[in-house]
């Protein structure tokens, strides 16, 4: 599938802001079933300085500084990306969970111990026996790892209650799990826990999806928003495969990878820290338009 | 007394000539496992001969009143160390041991190259870690290791050449073998340099005699190598590195060390709000405009560093610096992710580190560890737990230390548990028995555990370990875990010299390498709103000790008819002042009013309160500690002391007494400000404070008291007292105060330095004086404004008013209010011009 991508974020400031620094990850990442060989950023006002880099995860990263009064900011980012179907193996193929486990604490650099780099906690998700409990019953010995994920991402998606009302970005995943309520974001973290409460690595994947309308109705312009889900390391053979407890599926063409990361903070789309702003007025609009091929 | 406490200690041995060791035999009996000054025989260690003999010939008097000379100092210092567990967010003095540890030469030598090796290492290590990690490549070390270990930032691509660890401090203990090890390496933050040289300062004043006896390496070299290693960091190489220290400010439990340090070394100290990254290079806010930043001594923990790259819940940080120092555009010392390496996990590993980076063997081995996220480790540990002591594997959260024979069946149980279910969080290491050392407490020598940390400062081929060190002993003899913030007791450590000492630097100029350097010009801009705020509440707190002490004097005495007279009139005009509560002069009784009165003067919860403006008076000069003296130091300490009221009900020549030292206290520190101030900025600032807040009280006095004078002129003794003009005042006239002269004293005169005219030309002088950018708007403006308030002040014509007159009272009034508006338009433009960005100031 091709889509052309719109991701337009623009603040509003309660008092204008003299000096302000961010951070971008919006550009999709080159991969083997992905790529992306158009992207711009585009900021208004014009930043005082821009430069780019790759993160320790391999993300694309750009940072910009304003200085100079301005009270509005607009980041506009357009993508062209090209998604390939993934097959992911059968779940019963995969290896017992067990030995992901013990081999992740290995010695030298191999694919399995470089995923040891997602298998412990991170700043916002800290693997616990409440997380290890819940998921318990998905990961009997012996298992094949990627039976007990998508065992997991089915029980999430059946024992959540997707309510945009009851998080927000900042509230602890501990918090969403008890009240069994969240968004994207707080699935996709509790379902890390729970894999790496089980010694398993687990990333966190943030991208764009495509939803399909309702029958009978157009297309709605920019009421996509940006999606999360997970990916798991599933050995050496079969390496990372994603699975999205928030739609319950394993996503294949339809999902657009940007970024990943051990957390929500290692991937934040747009980031920044002004100096006077007072309080600020956030929005968002992403639109994901499936073209032709030509 | 007991009669015990006067004898020297050897004549509490039963045979007054027996062998030294006989006098120990006390504390001999105490000790167990390896002693510092005692061997197994209880003989005297040959480095102990010399220092042994002195102290058997002390009394216990001798060993308290040194004590008691080292707490002095202490306080008269300032020394403190913050206690975050301490609801009331005090301060705790430092605590000194009389008796230092000794460290023989020949152990020296093998411990300083033991040290140098391992810095090396360490800065070896990080560069790894953070580059090609080829450790991990080559087997050397777990991938696990690293990845669970949240030290270990994601930081991406650092610039090569990147200096990790130029200041690293090593946590040494002494097991029962007798050999140093490696407790911990201190190397994100590595706090007690500055406490180690204040011990020095100290112990070599109070024990000047043995200190000079001994032949103790002097410190003073290794501060010198320190503050060269920092400069020759600088990326510019430039000859004038422009160095910064970094602290998280007062609240921080090391912040004396800080400001200390900061003072000692000659660099500013500033709290990020003082810093911001400009096209990714930082530069520090001063009052004359942005200055490049070429290294910072970070005092803050890397992940409050920068909000923008890390998840950081307080308001610190320095948005962009991570970005300025992945590009080399700034050094940080240490650099972020230097704390990796604060792991106990790592010491497993260290020994073969060591040959493959280094090609030597490890010199200085750590504790005996193993990491349990290793299968085989795991499994020797749960085999036997009973001989480790367990602990978390990483710094940060949750550290405790755990000896699992010690626990209840269901503890020890519910601790495996969590081993096994996370087994890469935990380590086990051998159960060593600390060293002990001999030290004074509870009116004896007592052995007590010790650990010991010595400092590393390296950079392009300079590489210097500090001769001694800050060794802590435990609280209580039973104690195996020691740290300051449980209330463990600091030692100095003297490095006995082989040969002559190198004393050159000291003998030269002693005060010139213990005195602080020159700091640099520029002033920043927090430090200056500090100070502006420091001579508002210097003022404000004399201002209102001057009204108390007027109506507590009219208290006392015969109670004539004047005074009677004039105490209620005062009721009414201090009624009209913001300085007092509103409320307080309306209370009927006497008691009630004396009842109020002494809260005034105790209650630091009372908002204008003496204790309540004293906390804000040392809040703002701790804020600016690296830019007061010693000696102003110790006067803010002793005020504090001076303002304390005996308990019980309130007597009035008791409050009296109070007042008077606190006025005396405070005019101590008027003469040092006019005195011992280096006339820059700095102190421009804190003369513009206290030049405005007097200005703003007298305006306050005479509106009120005008308004009354015109039908009572008996207010105008306690008007002038107040104003301490009352000498002044009758010097000029000879007669009973009347109004208009008054008036002319305490508004025109320009030779009074408590007239308003007195202040207000002063603050004309000042703001012509202040650092200007001509391009601004505002260029010139603060001097403007005080020329405005100047020539409306003269227009001020005394001999067109008639004094019996009401709308006298009232035109005066008016003139005040509108004088007063002005000069809080000077204010806010200060504030808003010189440290808008400011924004925790308190009132």
């Amino acid at each position: 599938m091709h889509y052309k991508i719109l991701h337009r974020t623009s603040y509003h400031y309660e008092f204008p802001v003299t000096v302000g620094h961010y951070t971008a990850r919006l550009e999709p990442r080159n991969l083997p079933v992905q790529a992306c060989p158009w992207h711009r950023l585009v900021m208004r006002p014009e930043p005082w300085v821009r430069s780019f880099r790759t993160d320790a995860f391999g993300n694309h990263v750009e940072y910009f500084e304003f200085e100079g009064a301005h009270q509005e900011l607009e980041v506009i980012s357009r993508s062209l990306v090209k998604v390939s179907a993934s097959c992911p193996p059968f779940p019963s193929a995969t290896p017992a969970w067990e030995t992901i486990r013990e081999e992740v604490l290995g010695t030298g650099i191999s694919p399995v111990t470089a995923a040891g780099a997602y298998a412990f906690g991170s700043p916002l998700i800290v693997p616990s026996a409440i997380f290890r409990d819940y998921a318990a019953s998905s990961f009997p010995a012996g298992r094949p790892v990627l039976e007990g994920v998508c065992d997991l991402n089915q029980r999430l998606h059946q024992d959540f209650i997707f309510d945009p009302t009851a998080t927000d970005a900042a509230t602890p995943i501990i918090e969403a799990f008890e009240k069994r309520r969240g968004v994207c974001q707080d699935l996709a973290q509790i379902m890390i826990a729970c894999l790496r409460s089980h010694g398993l690595p687990a990333r966190y994947v943030s991208g764009y999806l495509e939803t399909l309308p309702p029958p009978g109705q157009a297309r709605l312009v920019g009421a996509d928003a940006s999606h999360v889900w997970v990916s798991v390391f599933c050995g050496g053979n079969h390496g990372w495969i994603d699975a999205d407890p928030t739609n319950n599926l394993l996503p294949s063409e339809r999902h657009v990878t940007i970024a990943w990361g051990r957390d929500f903070s290692d991937v934040v789309p747009l980031r920044g820290i002004t100096l006077g702003a007072g309080k600020q007025r956030l929005t968002v609009a992403v639109d994901v338009e499936p073209v032709n091929e030509e | 007394m007991q009669s015990s406490t006067l004898l020297p200690i050897s004549n509490l041995a039963s045979h007054p000539h027996a062998p030294v060791s006989a006098c120990f035999a006390d504390y001999h009996s105490r000790t167990s496992g390896f002693d510092e000054m005692l061997d197994a025989q209880g003989s005297l260690r040959p480095h102990w001969m010399d220092l042994g003999a002195r102290l058997s010939q002390w009394t216990a008097a001798d060993f308290e009143g040194r004590k008691q000379s080292m707490q002095r100092l202490l306080r008269d210092h300032g020394v403190t160390y913050n206690m975050f567990d301490d609801a009331a967010g005090t301060s705790r003095p430092w605590s000194l041991d009389v008796i230092p540890l000794l460290i023989p030469a020949a152990e020296w030598s093998f411990v300083s190259q033991g040290v140098a090796q391992r810095s090396r290492l360490l800065n070896l290590i990080l560069e790894d870690f953070y580059g090609p990690q080829n450790l991990l490549a080559c087997g050397l070390l777990p991938p696990a290791l690293l990845f669970a270990n949240p030290g270990f930032l994601r930081l991406g691509n650092v610039v090569p050449g990147t200096v990790f660890a130029p200041m690293i401090g090593f946590d040494l203990i002494r097991g029962a073998d007798g050999a140093w090890r490696v407790l911990a390496d201190r190397t994100q933050v590595p706090a007690g340099i500055g406490y180690s040289l204040e011990n020095r300062i100290i112990s070599s004043d109070v024990l000047s005699g043995e200190f000079a006896g001994l032949g103790v390496q002097r410190l003073a070299g290794f501060f010198e190598m320190e503050r060269e290693a920092i400069r020759a960091l600088s990326p510019l190489k430039r000859q004038t590195a422009s160095v910064v220290m970094l602290t998280p400010g007062p609240m921080d439990p090391t912040y004396f060390e800080h400001a200390f340090k900061a003072r000692y070394l000659g660099f500013p100290l500033v709290e990020s709000a003082d810093l911001t990254v400009r096209d990714r290079q930082v530069f520090l806010k001063t009052l004359e405009g942005l200055r490049r930043v070429d290294v910072i001594l970070r005092r803050m923990e890397d992940v409050r560093c920068d909000q923008l790259e890390q998840r950081n819940r307080s308001n610190l940080g320095v948005p962009g610096l991570t970005e300025a120092w992945r590009e080399g555009n700034v050094v940080l010392v240490n650099g972020m992710g230097s704390g990796v390496l604060e792991s106990q996990a790592l010491h497993a590993f260290m020994p073969r580190i060591c040959e493959h980076l280094l090609g030597e063997p490890l010199l200085l081995q750590g504790v005996p560890t193993l990491w349990c996220g290793q299968v085989h480790d795991l499994a020797r540990v749960l085999d036997a737990p009973d001989q480790w002591v367990l602990k978390r594997a990483f710094p940060g959260g949750n550290r405790r230390t755990l000896f699992t024979g010690s626990l209840d069946a269901a503890a020890r149980a519910a601790l495996l548990d969590e081993v096994r279910s996370e087994p890469h969080q935990w380590v086990a290491q051998e159960i060593l028995t600390l060293s002990t050392a001999p030290t004074w407490v509870n009116g004896k020598m007592e052995p007590r555990s010790i650990v010991w940390r010595t400092f590393s400062a390296q950079s392009d081929g300079v590489q210097s370990v500090m001769p001694g060190g800050l060794s802590r002993v435990s609280h209580n003899a039973q104690e195996q875990v020691i740290a300051m913030q449980t209330g463990a007791i600091s030692k100095d450590t003297w490095v006995l010299a082989d040969g002559p000492v190198d004393t050159f630097s000291l003998l030269q100029d002693r005060g010139a390498v213990l005195r602080p350097a020159r700091p640099p010009g520029g002033v920043p801009s927090r430090a200056a709103d500090h100070l502006y705020w420091l001579g508002r509440y210097a003022e404000r707190l004399e201002q209102t000790a001057r009204v108390l002490r007027m109506i507590f004097r009219r208290f006392i005495g015969e109670g004539s008819e004047l005074q009677t007279r004039e105490l209620a009139l005062c009721r009414d005009w201090i009624s009209g002042l913001t300085l007092l509560p509103a409320e307080l002069m309306k209370l009927e009784t006497t008691e009630t009013l004396l009842a109020d009165l002494r809260e005034l003067l105790s209650n630091p919860k009372r908002e204008g309160s003496i204790p309540g403006l004293i906390n804000l008076l040392r809040f703002n000069a701790a804020a600016a500690r690296d830019r007061l003296s010693d000696d102003t130091w110790r006067l803010f300490n002793r005020l504090e002391r001076d303002s304390n009221l005996p308990p019980g009900p309130l007597v009035i020549t008791n409050a009296l007494g109070v007042l008077d030292t606190l006025i005396l206290d405070l005019a101590a520190f008027s003469g040092m400000q006019l005195e011992n101030t280096t006339r820059g900025h700095g102190w421009r600032f804190l003369e513009i404070g206290r030049r405005m807040e007097r200005s703003l009280a007298m305006l306050e006095y005479v509106k009120e008291a005008a308004r009354i004078a015109v039908h009572d002129e008996a207010i105008l003794m306690p008007l002038l007292e107040v104003a301490d003009s009352t000498m002044t005042y009758r010097r000029l006239h000879f007669s009973r105060p009347s109004l208009l002269p008054v008036l002319d004293l305490l508004m025109l005169n320009e030779t009074n330095p408590r007239s308003l005219n007195f202040q207000l030309l002063s603050l004309a002088r000042h703001t012509s004086q202040l650092p200007q950018d001509a391009s601004s708007t505002h260029a010139g403006m603060g001097k403007n404004l005080a020329d405005l308030l100047l020539s409306k002040l003269s227009s001020l014509n005394l001999s067109s008013f008639s004094i019996t007159e009401e709308h006298t009272g009232e035109t005066i009034g008016r003139l005040c209010t509108d004088l007063s508006d002005d000069i809080e338009t000077l204010s806010n433009h200060i504030t808003e011009h010189y440290f808008s960005h400011a924004a925790r100031r308190p009132a």
